[in-house]
């Protein structure tokens, strides 16, 4: 089956790859660090990178469904 | 109600804190303690003058890790309401970033519950801050300090 992921940048990752998201269209079953991978190939991951499934928190081992939305981004300075 | 709010204009904290006090009549005489914290734009950092900062934020993620974070606060102790409010886009020194105001029965639960509530926004909540300097130079600050080391 294929699954049609969203990639969301933020941030100085987005500055860094030039673009807010991706749209990934692909086989099988992945997880959080095959969407890097498929989006970025060649890019290291930048340290400390946070990931994020439909907002919330995920870790890199994580699967990611059909439709899911994936976020990459930088340690966060709110507040 | 517990308020989450986003605003690309500048806010005065005191006066959400009043309205939304007004608004809510299901505490009214139960709460005995209000904690405010208001975090507001410095015009220097890491050694640096700062003339602008520019806060970008995750859409949808920010208001639900921000409901998250209020909803364990109340798992915890007995909160009657809060109001979190945080700035995005263009600011300037001078100008409240975030408020995050807390309303229960005693005083302890009150400090106790707003100090979890900022400590987690700071590390949860998807902002980032660019730091536009005097000379013009810009810079995204790397990492929020530990709010517990001082």
């Amino acid at each position: 089956m294929t699954m049609s992921i969203k990639v969301r940048y933020f941030a100085s990752l987005r500055e860094s790859l030039g673009r807010s998201e991706d749209d990934l269209e692909f086989m099988g079953i992945a997880t959080v660090s095959d969407v890097w991978r498929r989006a970025n190939a060649g890019t290291p991951m930048p340290d400390h990178l946070l990931a994020a499934v439909n907002m919330e928190y995920v870790s890199w081992n994580s699967a990611v469904n059909d439709g899911d939305e994936v976020a990459f981004f930088p340690p966060v300075t709110g507040g | 109600m517990v308020a989450i709010k986003i605003y690309a204009e500048r806010f005065d904290p005191l006066q959400e804190v009043q309205a939304h006090q007004n608004a809510a009549g299901h505490m009214a005489g139960k709460f005995g303690a209000t904690n405010i914290f208001i975090g507001t734009m410095r015009d220097f950092n890491e050694g640096d003058d700062v003339k602008a900062m520019n806060l970008e934020h995750y859409p949808g993620m920010t208001e639900k890790q921000l409901e998250k974070i209020v909803a364990e606060a109340q798992r915890q102790w007995p909160v009657l309401d809060a109001l979190v409010v945080h700035r995005v886009g263009y600011i300037l020194p001078n100008e409240p970033i975030v408020l995050v105001a807390v309303w229960t029965s005693h005083r302890g639960d009150a400090f106790d519950s707003s100090r979890h509530i900022m400590e987690a926004l700071k590390s949860k909540a998807p902002f980032w801050k660019k730091e536009v300097l005097t000379s013009e130079d810009q810079r995204w600050v790397e990492k929020n300090t530990d709010g517990y080391k001082y």
